[in-house]
C-alpha cells in the first residue's frame, strides 16, 4: 500500500506542479520573449537560477523562510492558516521553484522561434492579444509546449534535494519515489528500492516515448 | 479636414548601440490612389508603413485617415492597430501555419460580416482549389495571394503592402502584380505599396514617393511625369564590358554605355536615373 502511496504522491505532485507551472509559465515566457526591456537579461537570469544553484540550496532558503519560526512563516500560518514546510503544498511550492525554467525556456524559445509578424498580422487582423496568444501564437508553439510539459513533469518527478529539504520523509504526505529509494537503501532494503527504482524507470520510459511520437507528429504539422 | 485625404506628419527618433535614425516625414494618401514608397534599405519605408498600421508606438506627430483622427501625440491620441481600418502584407507573408486557407481567411472575418466576401476572394484570387491547404503546401506565389485575400477580408480603407513581392521570381511577380491593381481597382482601395522593383512601380503606381535616411527626397513624382520615366536613387558601379552598371536596391541594372562621360561618377556614389522603360534608364545629374 506504502508503495502505491509513495507513487501516486510523486505522480500527483508532478502533475499539479507542471498545471500550476503551465499557468505561470505561458505569461512569462511570452513577456520575456517579446519585452523589450534593459532588465531583460536580470529577469532570464533569475528564471534560469533553478538550473545553476543546488537543489539543497533552494530547499534550504525555503525551509527558512516558511519555517513556523520565521517572519512569513508565522505569518502565513496566523492569518492564512498555510502551514508549507513539511506539508504536500510546500513540495508543490518548491517543485513550482525549482522546475521553473524547465517550463519557461522551451516556451519563451518557442515564442522566440516563431515567425516575427505572425502576432502583428493578427492585430492588423483586429484580433486582440488574447484571442493572439490562444489561436495563433499557442497553436504553433505546440512542440515547445510539449516539451515545457513533459520536461517539467520529468523533472519534478526526479527531484530530489528541494524534496528532502521542505518535505521530509512522511509517509503518504511528502514521501515521494525519490526519497523512498534513498530512505530503503539507507535501511539495506534493496529489494524494495530496486521495485521503485524500476517502476521509475519504466513509468518515465513510456512517457518520453510517448513525447517524442507525439512531439514528431506537432512538429510535422508545423514545419512549412 | 478633406475626406478623401490621408495625412501623415511625424518624427520619430531611434537609438541603439548600433545606429541612430531619426524619421521626419509628411505624407498625403488621396483616396483611391497607389502609392509607391521607394529607396533604399535603411531609409524608413516599413518604418511608415508600420506607423501607419499602429504597429510602431514611438511616432510623435498626427494622423489622419480620411476624415477620421487615428493618432495625434499631443492629445496621446492613439488607435491600436485592431481599431484601425487596415489592411497588411508582410514580406514573409505571416500565414498562420496552424490554420487553412480558408480559415486563415475566416479568422479576419468580423463576427458581423457573412461568408460572402471571402468566398468572392478566394475567387477572384483564384484560390477556390487551395481552399482546404495548409500555408506549408502552397508555393510563394499562391501564399502571397492568400495574405492578399486575407488583408482584405475586413475591407480596409487602406491597404499597406511591404515589398509583397520581393521573394517571388519574375514571372510569378508580374502575374501577382496584375492580382494586385485588379483587387485595387475592384475594391476602391487606398494602397501603399513599399516596393523596389522599378518596373513593379513603374506598373502599379499611380504616385511615386522616393524616401533616404528617413526623409522624402521626392514626392512630386505623379502618373502625368511617367513618360519622361521614373526618377529613382541607385549606386553607381564601375563600367563592365562597355555597359554602364548601376544597383537599384537588390537589382543591378545596366545598359549600353553611350556617347556621354561618365568618368566623374566614382564607384558606391550615389546617382540619380531615370527609368525609361523603352531604353532600360539613363543617368541624370
Amino acid at each position: 500500500m506504502d508503495f502505491f502511496n509513495t507513487l501516486l504522491l510523486t505522480l500527483r505532485l508532478a502533475g499539479v506542479t507542471t498545471a500550476i507551472l503551465l499557468v505561470l509559465g505561458i505569461p512569462i515566457a511570452y513577456r520575456l520573449a517579446y519585452t523589450r526591456s534593459f532588465l531583460k537579461p536580470v529577469f532570464e537570469a533569475l528564471v534560469s537560477l533553478p538550473l545553476v544553484l543546488p537543489p539543497t540550496v533552494i530547499g534550504f532558503y525555503l525551509l527558512i523562510a516558511f519555517s513556523p519560526n520565521s517572519a512569513l512563516g508565522e505569518w502565513l500560518q496566523n492569518n492564512l492558516d498555510i502551514r508549507l514546510v513539511f506539508t504536500f503544498e510546500g513540495l508543490v511550492l518548491g517543485s513550482v521553484i525549482y522546475s521553473f525554467p524547465f517550463m519557461v525556456q522551451p516556451l519563451q524559445s518557442g515564442f522566440e522561434h516563431l515567425p516575427p509578424h505572425l502576432a502583428e498580422a493578427s492585430y492588423t487582423l483586429g484580433k486582440s492579444s488574447w484571442v493572439t496568444l490562444w489561436r495563433v501564437l499557442l497553436p504553433n508553439i505546440r512542440p515547445a509546449l510539449l516539451s515545457g510539459i513533459v520536461l517539467s513533469f520529468a523533472h519534478t518527478v526526479g527531484e530530489f534535494g528541494v524534496v528532502l529539504m521542505i518535505g521530509g520523509n512522511i509517509p503518504s504526505v511528502t514521501r515521494v519515489a525519490s526519497i523512498a529509494i534513498y530512505d530503503e537503501v539507507e535501511a539495506l532494503n534493496f529489494a524494495a528500492a530496486n521495485q521503485y527504482a524500476l517502476t521509475m524507470v519504466v513509468l518515465t520510459f513510456v512517457f518520453l516515448v510517448l513525447f517524442f511520437r507525439f512531439n514528431r507528429r506537432s512538429q510535422q504539422w508545423i514545419t512549412r | 479636414m478633406d475626406h478623401s485625404i490621408s495625412h501623415l506628419n511625424c518624427s520619430l527618433q531611434l537609438k541603439d548601440s548600433q545606429r541612430s535614425f531619426h524619421l521626419e516625414v509628411d505624407l498625403q494618401l488621396y483616396q483611391k490612389e497607389l502609392l509607391a514608397l521607394t529607396g533604399p534599405s535603411g531609409s524608413g519605408k516599413t518604418t511608415i508603413l508600420r506607423i501607419l498600421a499602429g504597429l510602431e508606438k514611438r511616432a510623435k506627430g498626427r494622423l489622419w485617415v480620411q476624415g477620421e483622427l487615428w493618432q495625434d501625440s499631443t492629445k496621446g491620441l492613439f488607435l491600436a492597430p485592431q481599431q484601425r481600418s487596415i489592411g497588411v502584407v508582410f514580406q514573409d507573408y505571416a500565414l498562420f501555419p496552424n490554420m487553412s486557407v480558408v480559415q486563415n481567411l475566416q479568422f479576419a472575418l468580423p463576427k458581423t460580416e457573412n461568408h460572402t466576401l471571402i468566398e468572392e476572394l478566394l475567387e477572384v484570387m483564384d484560390l477556390q482549389e487551395l481552399k482546404i491547404a495548409y500555408p506549408r503546401e502552397l508555393s510563394g506565389g499562391q501564399q502571397q495571394r492568400v495574405a492578399l485575400a486575407r488583408a482584405l477580408v475586413r475591407r480596409p480603407k487602406l491597404l499597406l503592402l511591404d515589398e509583397p513581392l520581393s521573394a517571388l521570381d519574375t514571372q510569378m511577380r508580374e502575374h501577382l502584380q496584375g492580382f494586385i491593381r485588379l483587387l485595387h481597382e475592384r475594391y476602391g482601395l487606398t494602397t501603399l505599396l513599399i516596393s523596389h522593383h522599378p518596373e513593379e512601380i513603374q506598373r502599379l503606381a499611380d504616385r511615386v514617393i522616393v524616401m533616404e535616411k528617413g526623409k522624402i527626397i521626392d514626392g512630386s513624382l505623379t502618373q502625368e511625369a511617367r513618360p519622361k520615366g521614373l526618377l529613382l536613387r541607385a549606386i553607381w558601379l564601375v563600367p563592365q564590358n562597355g555597359l554602364i552598371r548601376v544597383q537599384l536596391g537588390d537589382n543591378e541594372l545596366q545598359m549600353p554605355q553611350s556617347a556621354k562621360v561618365f568618368s566623374d561618377y566614382l564607384p558606391g556614389q550615389e546617382v540619380w536615373i531615370r527609368m525609361v522603360s523603352a531604353v532600360g534608364f539613363e543617368v541624370c545629374d
